[in-house]
C-alpha cells in the first residue's frame, strides 16, 4: 500500500483543493499518470502519482481544500517490486519547541507606569557608582541637563573638598523603582486578605496517571510547536469544576456574593526580576485545549514583558496557582481579593497509591483549596476539589 | 631600496601611478572602461597609459556597464586581473545586477568553487553642480553587501596605495574615488609602499571627540578639526578607508577614549553607513558614551544644480563644527 | 532561414547510444526530481529540462573539456550532459553538503569547477556578460578554447543580451551563445514580447554568424554546434546558434500554464527528440529495443544511487554559515 499525498508544487504553496479526481477505486494507474486536477493560487493544476498500482481509495473529496502533505488517496500495490529507494514525505518542518513556562505561584496588581527616568549619560552613572555620588544631588550641564562625566566628577570634588559625604545610596534603576512599588502593593493586596477572608483550607490528593497517559499519547499526534502542557488540563478541570459548584467563580463586594458572568481563570505568573501578576485568560471553561494552550503561552510571555490588557488584569474570577515547578509539594495559598476562591496545585509526585486491592506507584499532585468561608463552605469546597479529580480522570473530555 | 625623496603629485598622478605599476608588474592586469583609452580617462587618470600598454591592456568599452562590468567578472575568473572603471558611481547602477548578482555572489553559490579576484573603480560624490542623476555617493549602500569590499582612498597615499592590494585580494573589490580629490596636490614618494586596506586611518589623534569620516569629507573634517582646537576642543579624526569591512576595533578605541562621536557621511542619512557606524559605537562602546552619536550626512534631497543649494545640502564645516561642539559642551 | 536538419556525419553504433543514453538520463533525473519536489524533498524553484535534451546533449558533442559552459537556471541537464555526476547535482538539489556546489546554490546554481561549468544563473540574460568575459580571458592568454553560452529565447529582451552580443562581435571573442527557443519566456509567448521575433535576424545584426536548428533532433544539434565550434575556433568571432524546442512540462514546478493550449503541448510531444532518435537509430541499424531496455535499466541505477546518496547525505554545520562569503587563502596568488 502506499499514500498519495497532496503534492508540494511551488517554494510558496500552502494548500490546495482537488477539483476533479480523474480515477476511481479499482483504476490501475502508473507512474506519470494525471491522477487529480488540483486548484491553487495560480490556477488549475493537474497533478501526476509517482508510483504504479490500483487505486485501492479516495480520501480527500472533490471540494476540499487541504494543506500540502496531506493524504490524499491509498494506492494498492499490484505485483510490482518495491521501489528501490522508499521516498517518505517531509512532514512539515518542525521549528523550535515552545519554550515550557509552568504559571505558579500568588499574584499582584500590575507594575506602576515607569517613573520619570533622568537624563544621565551612560558613563557619568558609571562614574557616579566609582565616585559614591548621588546622581540626584547632580545639576547637569549636558544638553536638555543631562549630566555629564564632567558634572559628576565636579560634584564629587565639591564633597570631597569638605561636605559632609551624602549617605551612600544605592543606585536606582527604573526597574528597581518598579519592583519596589510592586512589592508594596502585593503586600497591601495579602494583608487585606488575611485581615478580611475568613478563609478555610480543603486539600486533595489527585490520581494523575489518566491524565498524563492521555497527554502523553494526545501530544505524540501533535506537532512540536502545538503540545499541551499538563498545567493546561489543571486549568480546564478547574474551570469545568465551577459548573457544579459555581460558589467558587466570583466576586465577594460589598457585603454579598455576585457570581461571574463568565468562568475568567487567573493565572499565577512569577515575573523574572521578581514579583507576581495573575492576569486572566477569559471563558476558560469553554476553550478548546489548543486555544487554552496558546492563550496561557501568550499571557505568559505577556505578563513577563509588562504588556498586559486591562481586562487581563482585573477580570479574573477565580485563580489558579501552580508550583509544582518550584518543588512545592502542597499550596497553602493566599485569596487575592475580591475573590473568593484560590486553588493551588503542588509538583507532579509518583507515590504509592492503592487502586482495586492493589498497591502501585502512581503520579500524584496535592491540590488545595483556599476559599472565603462567606461564600461558601467546607462541604462544597470538598465537592469542588472532588469535580476536579473526577474530571481529570477524563482528560480526554476536557 | 632607500625612500626616495617625496616629490609633489596629485591625487589623479596617484591613482596613474599605481595603475601603471600594476600592469607592469603583473601582465595579466589590464584596464577596462568607457573611454580610458584613447580618451585618456574621464578624469584623465588614464592619460597616456594607452600609447604606453596598447588597446589590449588599455580597453575601451561601449557603453555597456553590464556588460563590461559583467565581462570583467568573467574575465576574473578566467585567469586574467581586470581593473574595470565605471565612469562614475551613478553609471554603476546599470551593472548593479553583475556587481550584487554575480560578482557578490558566484564563490558562495559555487561553494567555494570559483573566486573573482576583480577590481572596479569608480568616481564618487558630489560638489561640482553636476545635479541629481550625476552626484551620488553610493559607497554606503554598496558596503550592504556581503561577498565585495569596499575602499574609499581619501588620500594620495591611499590613492597609490590601495590598488595593489586590491589587485592581490582574491574577491571583488570596489573602488571609490571622489571626484572632488583628483586636483588635489601633495606630496608622496615615488616608492611609496601599498597600505593595509583592511584598517582605518587616525589622521589626526585628539581627546574629546571622535570626528569618523571617509573619502571626500575628510578634508572638510580636518577643517572643523581645526576650528574646534582653536576653541580648546581636541578632536580626533579616523579616516575609515574601507566601508566594508568596517574596522570597528578603530572606530571602537577611539570613541571609548573620547566618548563623543560625531560621524561626517556625504550619503543621504537615512539608512547611511553613518547609521550602521552608529549601531556599532552603540552595541561596542555604549557605557563609554558621555553623549549621543551625532551624524553630519548630506540633505534628504536629490543634489540641486543651483550651487547655494548643493552646498546646503552637503555636510560643511560649520556643521560639523556645531555638531562637535554640541557634544562636547551641550550646546551649539 | 532553414533550420539545419539531417547529419552531416555518418553516426555509428557507440555515438548513438552514447547520444540516447545521455538524453534519456536526462529525462529520467528530470521526471525524478519533479517527484521529489512534490514530496517536498528538493525546495524552491525547480525549473525540468523535459523535451529540450537533444539541446543540451547535442550540443556538448562539439565542446571540448577545457571549454567553458555558462547556463540558466534550467541547468541541470547541462550539468549531466557535461559530466557533473547526478550524485553531486541531487544531493545539490536536497541541499547537502555534498553537493556540488555544497547545498549553498540549490537547483538554479549548479557549479562544477572540474568541468568548467560556471552555473546554474537564475537572472534572465545574466550570465551572457559572464559568458563573454571568460572568452576574453581566453583571448587575452592566447588559449584556443571556447565558451559556450546557454540561454532562453527571453533572454533576447534583457539589455545585456545585446550589450554582450556587441561586445562579442565588437571584440571578435571566442563566445558559442546558444538560444534555446522554446517560445515562453515563463508565460510570455515570444510573439508578445519582440517585436522581431526572427533571432537570427537579430544576431546577424551583430555582425555575427548565426542560423536555427531544429532543436528536436538530436543529430541535427549536434551537427549545427560542431561546424559553429569549429568557425569559432578556427578565429571566427562568436557565433549565435538558435535552437527551436520545446519544452513539455511547466515553467516551473509550480505553475498552472494558462498561457498555453494543451493541443500545443501535445503536438510538440509527437516530436519527442528521444522517441525520435531512438527510432531512427533503429531504422538505421545502430541499436535495438534490448539496447533501450539497458540503457533504461542502467539510468534507472544511476539515478536510483544518486537519490540514496543525497538521501544519506549531510547537511553543512549552521557554525559554517558564514563561510564563502570571502575567500579563505589570503591573496589571489
Amino acid at each position: 500500500m502506499s499514500e498519495f499525498r497532496m503534492p508540494s508544487l511551488g517554494a510558496d504553496m500552502e494548500a490546495g483543493t482537488v477539483v476533479e479526481w480523474r480515477v476511481h477505486p479499482g483504476d490501475t494507474v502508473k507512474r506519470g499518470d494525471i491522477v487529480a486536477l488540483v486548484e491553487t493560487e495560480k490556477g488549475l493544476i493537474e497533478i501526476e502519482i509517482f508510483a504504479d498500482g490500483v487505486i485501492e481509495s479516495l480520501v480527500v473529496p472533490e471540494g476540499e481544500k487541504v494543506p500540502v502533505g496531506t493524504l490524499l488517496a491509498v494506492v494498492r500495490d499490484e505485483g510490482k517490486p518495491p521501489p528501490a529507494v522508499k521516498i517518505e514525505p517531509v512532514k512539515a518542518e518542525p521549528r523550535a519547541p515552545a519554550p515550557t513556562e509552568a504559571p505558579p505561584t500568588a499574584m499582584v496588581p500590575p507594575p506602576p507606569a515607569a517613573l520619570q527616568r533622568p537624563r544621565v549619560s551612560p558613563l557619568a552613572r558609571k562614574r557616579a557608582k566609582e565616585l559614591a555620588v548621588d546622581l540626584a544631588t547632580v545639576r547637569g550641564t549636558g544638553e536638555g541637563g543631562a549630566i555629564t562625566e564632567a558634572d559628576v566628577e565636579r560634584a564629587a570634588g565639591r564633597t570631597a573638598a569638605g561636605a559632609p559625604a551624602p549617605a551612600a545610596v544605592p543606585p536606582t534603576t527604573a526597574a528597581a523603582d518598579r519592583l519596589a512599588a510592586m512589592r508594596k502593593a502585593i503586600a497591601a493586596a495579602m494583608a487585606r486578605s488575611k485581615r478580611e477572608i475568613p478563609h478555610y483550607y480543603i486539600g486533595t490528593h489527585i490520581d494523575m496517571s489518566q491524565a498524563l497517559a492521555w497527554l502523553t499519547e494526545e501530544n505524540l499526534r501533535r506537532p512540536v510547536t502545538e503540545r499541551l502542557l499538563y498545567s493546561v488540563l489543571l486549568l480546564k478541570a478547574v474551570a469545568l469544576a465551577v459548573h457544579e459548584v459555581p460558589e467558587m467563580n466570583g466576586l465577594w463586594i460589598d457585603g454579598a456574593f455576585r457570581p461571574g458572568t463568565g468562568v475568567h481563570v487567573g493565572v499565577a505568573i512569577s515575573l523574572r526580576q521578581g514579583g507576581l501578576v495573575a492576569p486572566a485568560i477569559h471563558d476558560v471553561d469553554k476553550m478548546q485545549l489548543n486555544d487554552l494552550m496558546r492563550a496561557m503561552l501568550d499571557l505568559v510571555k505577556r505578563a513577563r514583558t509588562g504588556v498586559l490588557r486591562g481586562s487581563e488584569v482585573s477580570d479574573a474570577t477565580i485563580t489558579v496557582t501552580n508550583l509544582g515547578e518550584q518543588g512545592a509539594e502542597t499550596v497553602f495559598g493566599v485569596i487575592y481579593p475580591p475573590q473568593v476562591a484560590l486553588v493551588g496545585f503542588g509538583r507532579v509526585i509518583e507515590q504509592p497509591w492503592a487502586a482495586d486491592g492493589m498497591i502501585g506507584a502512581r503520579p500524584v499532585i496535592a491540590a488545595s483549596l483556599a476559599a472565603d468561608h462567606r461564600a461558601s463552605d467546607g462541604h462544597r469546597g470538598g465537592r469542588f476539589l472532588a469535580a476536579i479529580d473526577r474530571l481529570l480522570q477524563e482528560p480526554e473530555k476536557l | 631600496m632607500t625612500a626616495q625623496v617625496p616629490t609633489k603629485t596629485t591625487y589623479r598622478e596617484a591613482v596613474r601611478v599605481a595603475i601603471r605599476e600594476a600592469l607592469q608588474r603583473d601582465e595579466r592586469v589590464f584596464l577596462m572602461g568607457e573611454d580610458v583609452g584613447r580618451y585618456g580617462g574621464c578624469f584623465a587618470v588614464s592619460k597616456g597609459l594607452l600609447a604606453e600598454f596598447g588597446p589590449e591592456r588599455i580597453r575601451d568599452t561601449p557603453l555597456s556597464e553590464s556588460a563590461f562590468v559583467g565581462a570583467g567578472i568573467g574575465a576574473a575568473l578566467g585567469g586574467v586581473r581586470p581593473i574595470v572603471e565605471i565612469m562614475t558611481v551613478n553609471f554603476s547602477l546599470l551593472a548593479l545586477d553583475q556587481i550584487v548578482n554575480n560578482a557578490a555572489t558566484i564563490l558562495h553559490m559555487s561553494g567555494g568553487q570559483f573566486n573573482i579576484p576583480l577590481v572596479i573603480r569608480m568616481t564618487t560624490g558630489a560638489g561640482r553642480q553636476l545635479a541629481a542623476q550625476h552626484s551620488h555617493s553610493l559607497e554606503g549602500w554598496y558596503a550592504h553587501i556581503p561577498g565585495i569590499k569596499v575602499l574609499a582612498p581619501a588620500t594620495i597615499e591611499d590613492a597609490r596605495g590601495m590598488l595593489w592590494p586590491a589587485l592581490e585580494d582574491p574577491d571583488p573589490v570596489l573602488i571609490f574615488e571622489h571626484g572632488s580629490l583628483y586636483n588635489v596636490e601633495g606630496e608622496l614618494a615615488a616608492d611609496a609602499g601599498t597600505i593595509d586596506i583592511c584598517k582605518a586611518a587616525i589622521r589626526r589623534p585628539g581627546t574629546d571627540v571622535s570626528l569618523i569620516t571617509y573619502g571626500g569629507t575628510l578634508a572638510r573634517t580636518l577643517q572643523a578639526a581645526e576650528a574646534l582646537s582653536s576653541e580648546g576642543i581636541n578632536a580626533e579624526v579616523i579616516d575609515l578607508r574601507t566601508l566594508r569591512p568596517l574596522d570597528s576595533e578603530t572606530i571602537v578605541a577611539s570613541v571609548s577614549k573620547t566618548h563623543r562621536a560625531v560621524i561626517v557621511d556625504e550619503g543621504w542619512r537615512s539608512g547611511s553607513i553613518s547609521a550602521e557606524i552608529t549601531a556599532r559605537i552603540v552595541e561596542q562602546a555604549f557605557y563609554d558614551l558621555d553623549a549621543p552619536v551625532a551624524r553630519v550626512c548630506s540633505a534628504e534631497v536629490p543634489m540641486p544644480y543651483a550651487k547655494h543649494l548643493e552646498d546646503a545640502a552637503l555636510p560643511q564645516v560649520p556643521a560639523i563644527v556645531a555638531s562637535a561642539r554640541r557634544l562636547v559642551s551641550g550646546h551649539e | 532561414m532553414n533550420e539545419e536538419g539531417g547529419p552531416s556525419r555518418a553516426i555509428d553504433r557507440e555515438h548513438a547510444l552514447r547520444l540516447l543514453r545521455e538524453m534519456i538520463l536526462i529525462r529520467r533525473f528530470e521526471e525524478k526530481c519533479a517527484e521529489l519536489y512534490s514530496a517536498g524533498k528538493i525546495r524552491g524553484f525547480l525549473h525540468l529540462y523535459i523535451g529540450q535534451e537533444a539541446v543540451a546533449v547535442g550540443a556538448m558533442q562539439a565542446l571540448q573539456p577545457d571549454d567553458a559552459i555558462v547556463a540558466t537556471y534550467r541547468e541541470h541537464g547541462h550539468a549531466l550532459a557535461r559530466g557533473v555526476s547526478a550524485e553531486a547535482i541531487m544531493a545539490e538539489m536536497y541541499g547537502k553538503v555534498e553537493g556540488c556546489s555544497r547545498g549553498r546554490g540549490g537547483s538554479m546554481h549548479l557549479f562544477d569547477a572540474a568541468t568548467r561549468f560556471y552555473g546554474g544563473n537564475a537572472i534572465v540574460g545574466g550570465g551572457l556578460p559572464l559568458a563573454v568575459g571568460l572568452a576574453l580571458a581566453d583571448k587575452m592568454q592566447g588559449r584556443n578554447r571556447l565558451t559556450a553560452c546557454f540561454f532562453g529565447e527571453g533572454a533576447v529582451a534583457e539589455g545585456e543580451f545585446h550589450e554582450s552580443m556587441n561586445l562579442a562581435a565588437l571584440w571578435q571573442l571566442p563566445v558559442l551563445f546558444c538560444c534555446e527557443n522554446n517560445l515562453y519566456a515563463m508565460g510570455t509567448a515570444l510573439a508578445r514580447s519582440e517585436s522581431e521575433t526572427d533571432l537570427c535576424l537579430k544576431a546577424s545584426s551583430f555582425e555575427m554568424s548565426a542560423w536555427p536548428v531544429d532543436g528536436m533532433d538530436v543529430v541535427a544539434c549536434e551537427a549545427a554546434a560542431r561546424r559553429a565550434a569549429e568557425s569559432v575556433r578556427a578565429g571566427g568571432g562568436p557565433h549565435f546558434l538558435e535552437f527551436r524546442t520545446y519544452r513539455f512540462r511547466a515553467h516551473s514546478m509550480f505553475d498552472a500554464e494558462l498561457y498555453r493550449d494543451k493541443a500545443e503541448v501535445e503536438e510538440w510531444k509527437k516530436r519527442d527528440p528521444i522517441p525520435a532518435f531512438g527510432a531512427r537509430a533503429k531504422e538505421e541499424g545502430l541499436l535495438e529495443d534490448a539496447d533501450l531496455a539497458a540503457i533504461e535499466d542502467a539510468v534507472a541505477a544511476e539515478i536510483a544511487k544518486s537519490v540514496e546518496f543525497a538521501e544519506a547525505g549531510t547537511w553543512e554545520p549552521v557554525e559554517d554559515l558564514t563561510r564563502f562569503v570571502y575567500s579563505e587563502r589570503a591573496t589571489s596568488r
